[in-house]
C-alpha cells in the first residue's frame, strides 16, 4: 500500500463513524419521541407520524439523501435569504447526521414503539399505581424495560448506519468509501483498496458485535436465560 | 340492596370515631356500552379490613382499580384520607384525573398489590422495594435500604434481596410486591385478588402474610376469592352483583346468616 493512503483511509473511517454515531444518537432520540407519540399521542400526533415512518421507509435512501441534502441546504438558505441573513455553508458532517438521522429516527421509531408493546404492561400499571410522573416512569421503567425487546433491532440499526454512511459519498463527504475511491483511482491499486475498506468496515462490525452483545446482556439481566425455557 | 356508605361495623372492633381513609359514593364505571359498576359506595375507616367478593364480572376488581384511577370512574366520588379526587371530561367525554400531582400524591400512599405481581423485572427485589421511596417519596437511599431490608425479612425474603423476580416462585414475588406496597408507609393498602395467579400450594404463604398484617391493624381493602380468609380477616365484607352492592355487613353475618338469595347461591357454588 502506498504510504499515506492508508491515513487516508483512516480519516475516512473516522469520518465515517462520527456521521454513524451522531445519526443513531438523533435516531434513537427522534425514535423514542416517535413511538411515544405513536402509542399515547393524540390523533393529529399519529397521524404525521405515520406520514413520517411511511414516507421515509417508502422512498430510497440514496434518493432521500439526495433530497435532503441538496433541497435541504437550498431551503434552509432561502428561508435564512427571505430574513434577510447572508448564506451559510452547511458542513457536510451536520447535514450528514441529520439526513441519516431523519431515516435513522423513521426505523427506530417502529423498533421502539414494538419494544415498549413488548412490555408487560402491569409494569407500567404498577408505576402508574405507585404516582410514579410520566418522566420517572419512562426513564426508571419503560426504557429499561423495552431495552431487551429494542436492543437487537436498534443494533441492526446502527450497522446499517455505519454502512449506509457510503451513500453520502455521492454528496462528496469525504467518508471511508470516497476516500476509498480516490486512493484507488489515484494508484490504480483497486484490489488493495477496496480490500482494505471492506476489513474496516468489517472490523467496526465486529467491534459493534462485543459491545452490543455486552449491552444486551446486561440489559436482560433480569430475564432467565431463553435456553432453560426450552 | 342494603344501606351503604357509612354502614355501621358491628363486628369485634369499635371503629366508628376512626377517621375515614377510603370513601367512594355512587360510582359509576362503564367500558363502552358495558356498564360495569351501577353506583357502588364503600367506606374505609383506619384499621378497617374491607373485603369485597362477589362473582367474575360483577365489577370487584374495577371498584377497587377506581379507587387510585387505575379505572377512571364514569361519574361519582372518591375521597382518600378526606381528600376528594378531582376530576373532569377529557376532550372525549371521558372523566379523567384533573389534577395529575394530586393523583399521583395520593397513588403513592396506597399501596396496590396486583394478581399478577407486577414487580419491576430489569431490578433486583431490593431495587423494587426502594424504588418508590427513593425516586417519588424523595427517602434517602441508605435509610431506604435500611427500611426494604426489614421488610424484605419480614416477608421472609431477606436472602433473596438481589435476585431478579423472573427468578423466584409466583409466591415469593407476591410476598415481594406486599414488601414494596409496605415500605411507602401506605395509608391504605389495594390488594386486587393477590392469591388469584398463585398456585395452590403457594397461596398459604401469602395469605399468612395479609393476615399478619390485618391483625396489626392495617387499612386494607382486600378483593378476593378466599371466603375462609375473607371472613377470617375481614371485618366488613362487601358483596358486589353485577356492578351494584348486593349485600354487606360484618362476616359472621354475611357468611353465616346471608339474607340474599344470590349470595347464599354465591357461597354454595364457591364453598
Amino acid at each position: 500500500m502506498a504510504p499515506g493512503w492508508g491515513g487516508t483511509l483512516l480519516v475516512g473511517l473516522l469520518h465515517s463513524l462520527e456521521i454513524a454515531i451522531g445519526a443513531t444518537f438523533l435516531g434513537l432520540l427522534i425514535g423514542t419521541a416517535g413511538a411515544f407519540g405513536k402509542l399515547y399521542g393524540g390523533p393529529v400526533t399519529r397521524d404525521l407520524l405515520a406520514v413520517y415512518t411511511t414516507v421515509v421507509r417508502a422512498v430510497p435512501e440514496l434518493v432521500l439523501i439526495l433530497l435532503l441534502y441538496y433541497a435541504g441546504t437550498d431551503l434552509i438558505n432561502q428561508v435564512l435569504a427571505a430574513m434577510g441573513y447572508s448564506r451559510v455553508d452547511i458542513s457536510g458532517l451536520a447535514a450528514g447526521i441529520f439526513v441519516l438521522g431523519f431515516v435513522q429516527g423513521a426505523y427506530s421509531t417502529e423498533v421502539i414503539r414494538g419494544a415498549i408493546l413488548a412490555i408487560p404492561q402491569g409494569q407500567i400499571e404498577a408505576a402508574r399505581a405507585y404516582g410514579m410522573p410520566p418522566g420517572l416512569m419512562l426513564r426508571r421503567i419503560t426504557i429499561p424495560a423495552m431495552l431487551p425487546f429494542a436492543i437487537p433491532g436498534l443494533a441492526n440499526l446502527w450497522l446499517i448506519a455505519t454502512k449506509d454512511t457510503a451513500l453520502l459519498a455521492v454528496v462528496g463527504f469525504f467518508e471511508l468509501t470516497l476516500a476509498t475511491r480516490q486512493a484507488a483511482g489515484v494508484t490504480k491499486a483497486y484490489l488493495i483498496f477496496y480490500l482494505a475498506a471492506g476489513v474496516l468496515y468489517l472490523a467496526v462490525t465486529l467491534f459493534s458485535n462485543v459491545i452490543i452483545s455486552r449491552v444486551e446482556a446486561w440489559s436482560r439481566r433480569g430475564m432467565p436465560s431463553v435456553k432453560e425455557a426450552r | 340492596m342494603s344501606a351503604v356508605g357509612t354502614a355501621t361495623v358491628s363486628s369485634g372492633k369499635a371503629l366508628n370515631s376512626a377517621a375515614e381513609a377510603i370513601h367512594v359514593e355512587n360510582l359509576h364505571k362503564k367500558f363502552g356500552q358495558l356498564h360495569v359498576l351501577k353506583g357502588v359506595s364503600l367506606s374505609a375507616r383506619d384499621g378497617e379490613v374491607i373485603a369485597i367478593i362477589g362473582g367474575s364480572g360483577s365489577g370487584k376488581s374495577t371498584l377497587l382499580r377506581c379507587i387510585n384511577c387505575l379505572e377512571n370512574p364514569t361519574s361519582g366520588i372518591i375521597r382518600v384520607n378526606g381528600e376528594e379526587i378531582k376530576l373532569k371530561a377529557d376532550s372525549h367525554g371521558h372523566t379523567v384525573p384533573a389534577d395529575r400531582r394530586q393523583i399521583e400524591r395520593i397513588r403513592s400512599r396506597l399501596g396496590m398489590v396486583f394478581q399478577n405481581f407486577n414487580l419491576w423485572s430489569h431490578m433486583t427485589l431490593i431495587e423494587n422495594v426502594i424504588e418508590v421511596p427513593v425516586h417519588v417519596l424523595g427517602v434517602k437511599r441508605d435509610e431506604a435500604i435500611a427500611q426494604a431490608e426489614k421488610l424484605l425479612a419480614r416477608v421472609g425474603l431477606a436472602e433473596k434481596r438481589d435476585v431478579y423476580p423472573a427468578f423466584l416462585s409466583g409466591g415469593q414475588q407476591q410476598r415481594a410486591a406486599i414488601a414494596r406496597a409496605l415500605a411507602i408507609n401506605p395509608r391504605v393498602m389495594l390488594f386486587d385478588e393477590p392469591t388469584s395467579a398463585l398456585d395452590p400450594e403457594l397461596v398459604g404463604e401469602v395469605l399468612k402474610v395479609i393476615g399478619d398484617l390485618a391483625r396489626e391493624g392495617r387499612t386494607m381493602v382486600l378483593v378476593t376469592h378466599e371466603m375462609k380468609f375473607a371472613r377470617e380477616v375481614a371485618t366488613h365484607v362487601v358483596y358486589l352483583y353485577n356492578g351494584l352492592v348486593e349485600e354487606e355487613g360484618p362476616p359472621e353475618q354475611l357468611f353465616g346468616a346471608p339474607k340474599s338469595e344470590r349470595l347464599k347461591q354465591f357461597l354454595r357454588n364457591v364453598g
